[in-house]
């Protein structure tokens, strides 16, 4: 019977339409993870000292479909174990005034995207763009994603080589700092609908 | 009707069909990726939030007299300041190296905005006690404050025996001092200060002169580089309360940090290093060379880390 369809979408076509219009939305809505109070820690050890600081306000969007991921870090928000120590960093090494920011943007390479949602921590790659103390080197960094209630857990341990970003240690107190710092991300992010440059409505620090 | 239920079926499969392969195409992301970064920092760059203003000065001294700065919650600062003989003292006296004033000083960031100190000074072997506390600290942002306020208190009193005949009872051996410290960081290499003081002596020395002295201090800093600095700093007196036989005291400096010391070294026409000393005592005239070199270095040691 032909005419049977057509009188079936009579009634249900202008919900099919909804729907439809509605499904790349959904699909890509849990897609998009963000957050704006990751934690990003370093450690510097050396026969003098160890340097250890910490911030809360690492903002970070990573777009499952799309592969793509970006962080974004205010450098004086970093808290030290020493008030002095912190004032150095900003006044000295990383010019906090001149470059307030540190950022990260690239994509996650392998990314097993179904084993990600059947749950379990899974080792990704990511790899671009890290620009601290204005400047920028193309990296790659090891790291863990788990999805856990709806919400994408990133953690991630790379080492940072200050020389490379041209912060310059003077004679006097290259004892005192490692040439190599660990850093340390752990981020727990909320998924997010995908329209770009939507401001997240709850996650503000 | 027929014809609109038709119509809508036939646009449901048109959006599907056209919106399978769309999904096959983002899935191997061939269209140009978004700007995933520059919507991050739009969202994140908030040029109303508040921040601090840190790092107005070097130290909690600018040269003699208190900077803005605190120590923070937790620190504790080593100070050693120290003037050595007038320069025009001529070279049997080396030019002045061959005397010594000292001052030995401990303060503790009880809180980040709240100090307490003590210091010992070999002129006139006096003991002194502060209370320093941040009541505005200079913000950026959203309702910015212009300035750091930073409110000061100390008292004096000097334990030198005395051979006068008068009695040198305890009150009358004690000074006090309060001070409103305003400062503002104008830009990342300069910073000034002004600093209106009163300071209150129990005993004075002649009937001409007054129990209190009410002063105006201007200082600035400007950077140099990264770790260098120079200082101005001058005490202005109100001549109708200062005595005549005494000078403002003025002073230039250079500040050089390292990694736990602040090092400052100057030139300044006052012998001692605590208000009581600098804005009733100085006789030296800068430009006839009564001009004494000496410099503070101060240590902070972390009683209570941050983290």
């Amino acid at each position: 019977m032909p005419s049977c369809l057509p009188s079936i979408a009579g009634r249900w076509g202008p919900v099919l339409l909804l729907f439809l219009g509605l499904l790349p939305h959904l699909a890509a809505g849990q897609a998009r993870f963000q957050t704006r109070t990751g934690l990003l820690s370093f450690f510097s050890a050396s026969p003098l000292e160890d340097i250890e600081a910490r911030s809360q306000q690492t903002a970070a969007v990573l777009d499952l479909n799309t592969r793509q991921v970006a962080f974004s870090l205010p450098v004086k928000s970093f808290q030290f174990r020493r008030t002095l120590m912190q004032e150095h960093f900003n006044e000295n090494y990383l010019e906090s005034d001149r470059y307030p920011r540190a950022t990260f943007a690239g994509r996650l390479l392998a990314l097993d995207e179904e084993a990600l949602r059947a749950g379990g921590a899974r080792p990704v790659t990511a790899e671009g763009d890290l620009t601290i103390h204005g400047v920028t080197r193309h990296v790659q960094v090891p790291g863990t994603l788990e999805l856990q209630n709806g919400r994408l857990r990133v953690l991630a341990t790379f080492n940072v080589a200050p020389a490379d970003y041209q912060i310059d240690i003077p004679a006097l107190v290259r004892d005192h700092i490692a040439k190599v710092v660990q850093v340390r991300l752990d981020l727990s992010c909320e998924a997010v609908a995908a329209t770009a440059g939507a401001p997240a409505p709850s996650a503000r620090p | 009707m027929a014809l609109l239920s038709r119509f809508c079926f036939c646009l449901g499969w048109l959006l599907l069909a056209g919106w399978l392969p769309a999904t096959r195409v983002q899935a191997q992301n061939t269209p140009p990726p978004p700007d995933l970064l520059g919507d991050l920092e739009r969202q994140t760059t908030d040029t109303l939030r508040r921040e601090l203003v840190a790092a107005t000065f070097k130290g909690t001294r600018i040269i003699n007299g208190h900077s803005v700065e605190t120590p923070g919650g937790g620190t504790l600062v080593f100070l050693i300041s120290h003037r050595f003989g007038t320069l025009n003292s001529g070279a049997y006296n080396f030019f002045g190296l061959d005397q010594a004033t000292i001052r030995l000083g401990l303060e503790y960031g009880a809180t980040d905005r709240l100090t307490v100190g003590i210091g010992r000074s070999s002129l006139d072997k006096t003991y002194d006690g502060f209370l320093k506390y941040q009541a505005l600290r200079q913000t950026t942002g959203l309702h910015a404050i212009p300035v750091s306020v930073t409110l000061f208190g100390s008292s004096a009193l000097t334990s030198l025996r005395y051979f006068d005949g008068l009695d040198h009872t305890l009150p009358r051996r004690l000074t006090y001092t309060v001070q409103a410290l305003v400062a503002r960081r104008f830009s990342p290499g300069l910073s000034v200060q002004l600093s209106p003081t009163v300071v209150h002596r129990n005993l004075v020395d002649t009937r001409r002169q007054h129990n209190d002295v009410y002063a105006l201090g201007v200082a600035g800093r400007q950077k140099l580089n990264k770790r260098t600095a120079l200082m101005l700093e001058y005490y202005y007196r109100l001549p109708t309360t200062a005595d005549p036989s005494t000078r403002n005291a003025l002073a230039a400096g250079f500040d050089i940090e390292t990694g736990g010391h602040v090092f400052q070294l100057h030139v300044t026409n006052s012998q001692g290093m605590i208000e009581r000393h600098f804005l009733t005592q100085t006789t030296g005239n800068f430009f006839d060379g009564d001009i004494y070199f000496g410099f503070n270095v101060a240590r902070n040691f972390t009683l209570k880390p941050r983290l």
